[in-house]
C-alpha cells in the first residue's frame, strides 16, 4: 500500500469520482479522497474546482485529516478567496483548542493563506497566540508576524504586532526569541528605516545567552542579527567575541560562518597587540579548514567567503596552503575556486610546493581549469618575485606541449610577466614567435603584438611580423586592432627607416576604413604626433610604463570591508554588495566595518562611506570609474590623452590635411586637449592655444559683465576623510557653460596621480563634460586649480534636496565621495527671457497652489540696480510697472531642463527703513521655488 | 527565507514541489536546467544559480536535485543545510531517498516538508520530533491503521520540542541497555611518483547507536585529545567541559547519530596505513600503455588492513582496460571510465 496508487485515474473523470468520495460519509473513504487530492496538487496539477467540498471535510477530530486540508487550503486559498472565508470560523475555533499543536497549527496555517479578507480576522488569534502561555504557540506566533507583514505591512504596524514581537526577545524560551529575531529581522530587510532590532549592550546580553540554548537555525538568526551591532568600546567588542567563539564548532557549516562574521567584524575594533587578538586568529583558521571537507556544494560557498577572509586578513589561513589543493574529484566550480585562493595565499615561503600543484594543473583534461591553472603561474610570477625565475621557466616548459590552449594563455601571462620585470626575461621571445601561428584567440594574439612592438629592436623580423598580422586586420577583433596599432608605431619610431610604408598604411586602415570610434581616435592621435613632433612622439609612446601592481584582482578596499560584513550571505558568494543584486535594491543599507576605537591606531581605521550617503550612490559611481581608469591603462600612452568626443568630430570634419596644419596650434600646447568651442573654461591660468584665445578675447567683454555670481570656494573634502586629499571648490556659470572650479591639495606625504571624477544622477542630470585633467602628478603640499566643463546631459534622478551633488573622486590612492550643494543660478540658461505676452499667459494659466511668496531681507538696492544684477545672472526683467510707489518687476528665468519660472519682485525705492523685498514666484514644477529663492538671495547679496 | 523546493530527477522532471510562501511557478526551474546543460556532468552544476529575481540554491543527492527557491538575501550556507538535513531525513524515514520512494509516499513527505518549515523559517528539523509529530510508515502500521482507522500523525505536542535536550525524547525505556560508537577516519593524501607524501589529512567522525533508558548522562574521554585539530560537535555535547577538561559530556538522543566529527590536519604527521607506487608506461608505437600500481600494508602497529580498494578515474581517451590483479577481483567502467 503505497501512495502511488493516488496517482492513477479513472476514466470518468477523475475530478468527479474524487467529488464524490469526498462527500462520502464514511470517514476513511474522505481521507484518502483528500490525500488523492494532495497527491494530485504536489505534481502540479489543477484541483482548485474541489475547494468548496475539501473545505468541508476541515471540521475533524482526526488531525491528519486537519493537516491535510490545511495543505490544500494553503495553495488554493488565493485563488477562491470567497470561499476561504468558510475556513475562518474553523481557525478562530482551533486558536481556542485546549491542545496548544491544534493552537500553532491554526494560528500558522492562517498566516499562510495569503488572502486581504482573511488577515483581517487573522488580527485577535495572532494576539492571543503571541500572549499564549506554551511558548511553542508563542514561537510559531512570532513567525506568523512576519507573514502577516508580507500581505500587509500597513495591518501589522497599527495592530501593535511589531512592539510584541520586540518585547519577545526578552522572552524566557530560547526558541522564542530565535523566531521573535528571526520574524524583525525579515521585516527589517523591508522595510530599513524602521529599526526595529534596536540593539542595545542589554538585549544584547538576552541573545547571547539564548544563542547558548536554541536550535542551530535559531543560532544563524542570532548571529546575522548580533553581526549588525556596533559594539562601543573594543571591552564589549571582545566579550562578545569571547562568547560567540565556541559556536566556531558547531556541527551546522551555517551556524560556523555566521560566527565568523561576527568575529570578523568585532576583531576591527580589538588592538592588535592584545593577546585576545593572536588567540582569536588562531582559533577562525581549524573553522574554516573543516569546511572544506563538507559537501562541495558547502565548500563552493565556503571557499567564496575564504577568499573574502583571506584578502581582508592574510595571517589566518597563511599556513593552511596544503588544504587547497585541488583533489581529482573535486566539482569543476570547487577546483577554480581553490585555485584562487592558492595564490592569494602564495608566498616566497610556500612557492615551491605551489608552483609543482599548478605545473600538474596544467596538464590535466579540463580546459577551463588548465587556463586557469597557467594563468595562476603567471601571478605567482608577479606575486613572489623570487619565483618569477621559475615561473617563467615552467611556462616555457608548457609552451612546449603545443597543447593550443596551453600555448595561449602561456603568452597572455608572459606579457604580464615583461610588464613587471622589464628587460629580464627578454630570452625567451624566441621560443613564443616560433608560436605565432597557433595563436586564434584575440587576447593571446593582442598579447603576442604588444611582446613584437615592445621589443622590436631585438627581433629582427619585427616588421615582417607584424606586417603578417596587418593582413587580416579587418577581421580581427578590437583589442587585436588597437595593439596593432600600437605596435606598428612604436616599431616606426624604433625602426623609422624600414618601416614608413608600414605605419602609413596602418595608420589609414584605422583612422579611414575602421568605424570603430576608439580605433579611429587612438589613430588620429598617433598620426597627429608623428606629423607634428617626432621627438614627443617618441617621448610619449615610447615612454617608460608604469610598472603592473601584483594584484590587480584584489577587490576594491571600502568594498571588501562592505563584503567582510556580508560574510555567509549571497553577496558574500557572489562578491557584490546586495545593493548590486537584491530585487528592488530599495531596502539596502549600506554596512560598514565598526572603526577601531581610540585606544589603537587610528590611522588604520578603514575608510567607510559617507554616512547618509543614500543607497545605490556608491553603485552608481563605482563601476563606470573602473572602467574610466582601465580605458586610461588600456591606452599605451605615457600621460592619459583623452579629449572631449567634440574635439576629435570637429577634426574629422576638416580634411585630414589639416591634421598638419591648421589644428597645430591646438595640439602645440602641450597636453591641452581643446574644449569643445562652446566651452569657456573659467581658471584663468590655464594655457591656451592661441587660435581660441583670440576667441576668448571677443567675448571677455562681455563674459565679465555676464558672469553671474561665483560663491566663494569652500572646502568640500576635507583632507583628513580623504587620506590627505583635500579638495575645495565652486560652482561658476560664464556665457552659457557651466564648469566647477575645483582646487585639489595634497597635504599628504605621497605623490598623487590618476585623477578621475565621475557624478552620481543628479536632479538636472550635471556631468562632467571632460574627463578631470591633472596633468602633473600632485607632490606633497601642492596645489592644482582645474576647471571641469560641465554640461547637463548626465542621466537625470531626483535628489533630496534638489541641488544635491554627490561627487566621486578617484586618485592612486582610493576612490573618495562627497556631496555638495550647487547653487541654482548656474543652471539659469541665456534664452530665459520670455515675451511679455506670453509672460501674462503663462502667468495666468499656471494655478495658484504652485505660487510661492518668499521675502529677502535688507537689501538696500534700487529697481535698475536689482534688475542689472538679476540680469548679469540670466534673470531677466520682461516688464516693470510702478504702483503706489512700489516698483513691480516681472521677471522670467528658464532652467537647463526647459523649466521656466517667473517672479514678480517688489521692491519700495527710497525708503530707507523698509528695505525688505517681496519674492512670488509662479512655477509649474513647484519644488524648484525654495532654491530659485535662494539663488535670488545670493545673488542679490554679494 | 527559503521559498520553495523542487525536487527533479536526473532526466530533468520535477516531480515534486513545494511552496511555503506564495506559489513560485515552476518555469523557474529553466534557469537550472540551463546550468545543468552547460555543466555537462550533473555533479558539476553550480550550487548557487541567479535568476532575474530569485536565487536557486541546489545540492544533488542520490540522483536527484534538491532546488531551493529563494528571494532576499539568505545565507546560502543555511539553505545548503536544510537540504542535505532534507535529504537526512527521508533516508531516515523510507530507508532511502529515491524518486520511486518520494513518490510512493508523497503525503508523508508534503508533511514532513510542511513540519520542517514554517513561511521558510525551520520549524522541527530534528528527526527525533519530526518522528513524533509524522510517524514514518510501517507496513504494520498501515495495517494498524487501516483496521484502527488511526492515523500516522501524532496529535500530541512532542516533548523534546521546547526542552532543553530537544534532541531525546522523554520516557524512553528498552530492556537490553546498550551503547555503540564507531570511529570511521578518511585520509586524504597526495602522494608523489616516488611515494612520499606531499600532505595528508584525516576527517573523522564517531558515529553513536545509544539504547539506553531514561536520561542517561555520559562521559567519553580520549587517550590523546591534543591530536583533535578540529572539532564538531553534535549540539548535545557540553562545549565548556570540553574546552577545559577534553572530556565528551553529553546527554545522548535516542537512536543513531553523529557525536562528533574532527580533523587532524596535515601538520601533524599522519601515518598513511598503506603504501602506493605506481608508473605509467606508453609503447612508443602502438596506442598501448601500461599502468601499474603497487599497494601494500606499512607498519600498523598490529592492526591488519582489510577491504583494500583502489578506484583510478581514467582520462576521457581511454577506450579500454584489461586488467590483472595480483589479488582480489577488478571491475571496469566503461562509460565513467572508472576502474576498481
Amino acid at each position: 500500500m503505497t501512495d502511488s496508487k493516488y496517482f492513477t485515474t479513472t476514466k470518468k473523470g477523475e475530478i468527479f469520482e474524487l467529488k464524490a468520495e469526498l462527500n462520502s460519509d464514511k470517514k476513511e473513504k474522505k481521507k484518502e479522497a483528500v490525500k488523492k487530492v494532495i497527491a494530485s496538487m504536489t505534481v502540479g496539477k489543477d484541483v482548485s474546482a474541489l475547494f468548496p467540498d475539501v473545505v468541508n471535510c476541515m471540521q475533524t477530530d482526526n488531525l491528519e485529516l486537519k493537516k491535510l486540508v490545511y495543505l490544500y487550503l494553503m495553495n488554493y486559498a488565493k485563488s477562491q478567496p470567497d470561499m476561504a472565508i468558510m475556513a475562518v470560523n474553523t481557525f478562530v475555533k482551533d486558536c481556542e483548542d485546549p491542545n496548544p499543536l491544534i493552537r500553532a497549527l491554526a494560528v500558522r496555517t492562517m498566516g499562510c493563506i495569503r488572502v486581504d479578507k482573511i488577515t483581517e480576522y487573522l488580527c485577535e488569534p495572532l494576539r492571543k497566540c503571541l500572549k499564549d502561555e506554551d511558548p511553542y504557540v508563542r514561537k510559531t506566533a512570532a513567525v506568523c508576524v512576519a507573514k502577516l507583514h508580507d500581505i500587509n505591512a500597513q495591518l501589522v504596524e497599527d495592530q501593535g504586532f511589531l512592539d510584541t514581537l520586540k518585547d519577545l526577545i526578552s522572552d524566557s524560551n530560547p526558541m522564542v526569541v530565535a523566531n521573535a529575531v528571526a520574524a524583525l529581522s525579515e521585516i527589517a530587510e523591508s522595510h530599513p528605516s524602521s529599526n526595529l532590532l534596536d540593539l542595545n549592550p542589554q538585549s544584547i546580553n538576552k541573545l547571547l545567552t539564548a544563542l547558548n540554548e536554541c536550535t542551530e537555525w535559531g543560532q544563524i538568526f542570532i548571529l546575522d542579527c548580533l553581526a549588525n551591532y556596533t559594539p562601543k568600546d573594543d571591552r564589549e567588542a571582545q566579550s562578545i567575541c569571547e562568547r560567540v567563539t565556541p559556536r566556531l564548532s558547531h556541527a551546522n557549516s551555517a551556524v560556523v560562518l555566521s560566527a565568523v562574521k561576527v568575529l570578523m567584524k568585532f576583531m576591527e575594533m580589538l588592538s592588535k597587540d592584545l593577546d585576545y587578538y593572536g588567540t582569536l586568529l588562531k582559533k577562525l583558521a581549524p573553522p574554516l579548514v573543516t569546511l572544506l571537507s563538507a559537501e562541495p556544494e558547502l565548500q563552493y560557498v565556503a571557499l567564496r567567503n575564504i577568499n573574502l577572509i583571506v584578502q581582508k586578513r592574510p595571517e589566518i589561513l597563511k599556513h593552511e596552503m596544503k588544504v587547497f589543493f585541488v583533489k581529482y574529484n573535486d566539482p569543476i566550480y570547487v577546483k577554480l575556486e581553490k585555485l584562487d585562493i592558492m595564490i592569494r595565499l602564495a608566498s616566497q615561503a610556500n612557492i615551491a610546493q605551489v608552483l609543482a600543484e599548478l605545473k600538474e594543473y596544467a596538464t590535466e583534461v579540463d580546459v577551463d581549469f588548465v587556463r586557469k591553472a597557467v594563468r595562476a603561474i603567471g601571478r605567482c610570477a608577479i606575486k613572489v618575485e623570487q619565483s618569477a625565475e621559475r615561473c617563467v621557466s615552467t611556462l616555457l616548459d608548457l609552451i612546449q606541449t603545443k597543447v593550443n590552449y596551453v600555448v595561449q594563455e602561456a603568452i597572455v601571462v608572459i606579457k604580464d610577466i615583461f610588464r613587471k620585470y622589464p628587460n629580464k626575461y627578454e630570452s625567451v621571445i624566441a621560443t613564443l614567435c616560433e608560436n605565432l601561428d597557433s595563436l586564434d584567440e584575440p587576447e593571446a594574439r593582442a598579447a603576442m603584438i604588444w611582446i613584437v612592438g615592445e621589443y622590436a629592436e631585438r627581433i629582427d623580423n619585427a616588421d615582417e611580423l607584424l606586417e603578417s598580422f596587418l593582413e587580416g586586420f579587418h577581421d580581427e577583433s578590437t583589442q587585436v586592432q588597437l595593439q596593432l596599432l600600437t605596435a606598428i608605431v612604436k616599431l616606426f619610431l624604433k625602426k623609422p627607416t624600414e618601416t614608413q610604408e608600414l605605419v602609413q598604411q596602418v595608420l589609414s586602415l584605422a583612422t579611414q576604413d575602421s568605424d570603430n570610434p576608439d580605433l579611429r581616435d587612438r589613430g588620429y592621435i598617433y598620426w597627429r604626433l608623428l606629423s607634428t613632433d617626432p621627438v614627443a612622439a617618441k617621448e610619449v609612446v615610447l615612454a617608460e610604463k608604469p610598472l603592473i601592481s601584483e594584484e590587480t584582482d584584489l577587490i576594491e578596499p571600502t568594498l571588501l570591508d562592505e563584503l567582510i560584513c556580508y560574510i555567509g550571505t549571497l553577496a558574500s558568494v557572489y562578491h557584490k554588495p546586495p545593493s548590486a543584486f537584491v530585487e528592488g535594491g530599495r531596502g539596502v543599507v549600506h554596512k560598514s566595518l565598526p572603526p577601531r576605537t581610540a585606544s589603537s591606531e587610528s590611522t588604520e581605521s578603514p575608510e567607510t562611506a559617507p554616512a547618509g550617503a543614500p543607497p545605490g550612490e556608491q553603485l552608481d559611481v563605482i563601476p563606470t570609474q573602473g572602467d574610466l581608469l582601465g580605458d586610461l591603462l588600456n591606452l599605451d600612452l605615457g600621460p592619459p590623452v583623452s579629449g572631449p568626443p567634440l574635439a576629435t568630430s570637429s577634426v574629422q570634419m576638416g580634411a585630414v590635411d589639416l591634421l598638419g596644419g591648421g589644428l597645430d596650434s591646438l595640439i602645440g600646447a602641450p597636453n591641452f586637449v581643446a574644449p569643445p568651442a562652446a566651452t569657456v573654461p573659467a581658471n584663468l591660468g590655464a594655457p591656451m592655444g592661441s587660435g581660441l584665445s583670440d576667441l576668448f578675447d571677443l567675448t571677455s567683454g562681455v563674459g565679465t559683465l555676464s558672469g553671474s555670481y561665483v560663491a566663494p570656494k569652500a572646502v568640500w573634502l576635507p583632507a583628513m576623510k580623504a587620506k590627505g586629499l583635500e579638495i575645495s571648490g565652486t560652482f561658476t556659470r560664464q556665457v552659457g557653460s557651466i564648469s566647477m572650479d575645483l582646487q585639489l591639495t595634497n597635504k599628504a606625504l605621497q605623490v598623487m596621480t590618476d585623477f578621475a571624477i565621475q557624478f552620481n544622477r543628479n536632479s538636472f542630470g550635471l556631468a562632467p563634460a571632460a574627463p578631470l585633467q591633472v596633468h602633473a602628478p600632485l607632490s606633497p603640499n601642492q596645489t592644482v586649480e582645474i576647471s571641469l566643463p560641465l554640461n547637463t546631459v548626465g542621466s537625470v534622478m531626483k535628489m533630496e534636496p534638489l541641488n544635491n551633488l554627490q561627487v566621486a573622486v578617484k586618485n592612486n590612492i582610493d576612490v573618495f565621495y562627497f556631496s555638495t550643494l550647487y547653487p541654482l543660478h548656474i543652471l539659469f540658461v541665456e534664452d530665459g527671457k520670455m515675451d511679455r505676452q506670453m509672460f501674462l499667459a503663462t502667468w495666468k494659466d499656471i494655478p495658484n497652489e504652485n505660487e510661492a511668496q518668499f521675502q529677502i531681507r535688507d537689501c538696500p538696492l534700487n529697481a535698475e540696480a536689482v534688475s542689472s544684477r538679476l540680469q548679469s545672472s540670466n534673470i531677466f526683467t520682461v516688464a516693470k510697472r510702478n504702483v503706489e510707489g512700489q516698483d513691480m518687476l516681472y521677471q522670467s528665468l528658464k532652467l537647463t531642463n526647459g523649466i521656466w519660472v517667473l517672479a514678480e519682485l517688489r521692491v519700495q525705492p527710497g525708503n530707507p527703513s523698509f528695505t525688505d523685498l517681496e519674492l512670488s514666484l509662479k512655477c509649474r514644477a513647484p519644488e524648484v521655488s525654495q532654491h530659485v529663492y535662494q539663488a535670488y538671495e545670493t545673488i542679490l547679496k554679494n | 527565507m527559503i521559498h520553495s523546493l523542487f525536487l527533479i530527477n536526473s532526466s530533468g522532471d520535477i516531480f515534486l514541489e513545494k511552496h511555503w510562501k506564495s506559489v513560485v511557478s515552476r518555469s523557474v526551474c529553466d534557469y537550472f536546467f540551463e546550468a545543468q546543460e552547460r555543466a555537462t556532468e550533473a555533479e558539476n552544476v553550480p550550487p548557487v544559480i541567479p535568476t532575474p529575481h530569485h536565487y536557486l540554491l541546489s545540492v544533488y543527492r542520490h540522483k536527484i536535485f534538491f532546488v531551493a527557491v529563494v528571494q532576499t538575501e539568505v545565507p546560502p550556507l543555511f539553505v545548503i543545510e536544510f537540504l542535505h538535513r532534507v535529504v537526512d531525513t527521508f533516508q531516515d524515514y523510507f530507508g532511502v531517498c529515491s524518486e520511486p520512494v518520494i513518490k510512493d509516499n508523497v503525503v508523508v513527505v508534503y508533511e514532513v516538508l510542511e513540519e520542517m518549515l514554517d513561511n521558510g523559517f525551520p520549524l522541527a528539523t530534528e528527526s527525533n520530533i519530526l518522528k513524533e509529530l509524522i510517524k514514518p510508515p510501517t507496513i504494520l502500521r498501515t495495517v494498524v491503521n487501516t483496521i484502527t482507522g488511526s492515523t500516522n500523525v501524532g496529535d500530541q505536542l512532542p516533548t523534546g520540542q521546547l526542552s532543553v535536550v530537544p534532541w531525546r525524547r522523554t520516557g524512553v525505556k528498552y530492556t537490553n541497555n546498550e551503547a555503540y560508537f564507531d570511529v570511521i577516519e578518511e585520509i586524504d593524501a597526495i602522494i608523489d611518483k616516488s611515494g612520499s607524501t606531499i600532505t595528508a589529512e584525516i576527517q573523522g567522525v564517531i558515529d553513536a547507536c545509544v539504547k539506553l533508558t531514561g536520561m542517561p548522562d555520559l562521559t567519553l574521554s580520549f587517550m590523546n585529545p591534543r591530536l583533535l585539530d578540529d572539532v564538531s560537535f553534535h549540539p548535545c555535547v557540553r562545549f565548556k567541559r570540553w574546552e577545559s577538561e577534553r572530556i565528551l559530556s553529553f546527554i545522548p538522543p535516542d537512536g543513531n547519530f553523529r557525536l562528533l566529527s574532527y580533523h587532524v590536519s596535515a601538520q601533524n604527521l599522519v601515518a598513511i596505513p598503506v603504501y602506493v607506487k605506481h608508473s605509467i608506461s606508453f609503447r612508443d608505437s602502438s596506442s598501448l600503455g601500461r599502468f601499474e600500481i603497487t599497494v601494500g600494508p606499512k607498519q600498523t602497529m598490529g592492526k591488519t588492513i582489510e577491504g583494500v580498494t583502489v578506484t583510478s578515474q581514467m582520462p576521457k581517451g581511454v577506450l579500454n582496460m584489461s586488467l590483472t590483479p595480483s589479488q582480489g577481483t577488478h571491475t571496469f567502467d566503461p562509460v565513467t571510465k572508472v576502474g576498481d
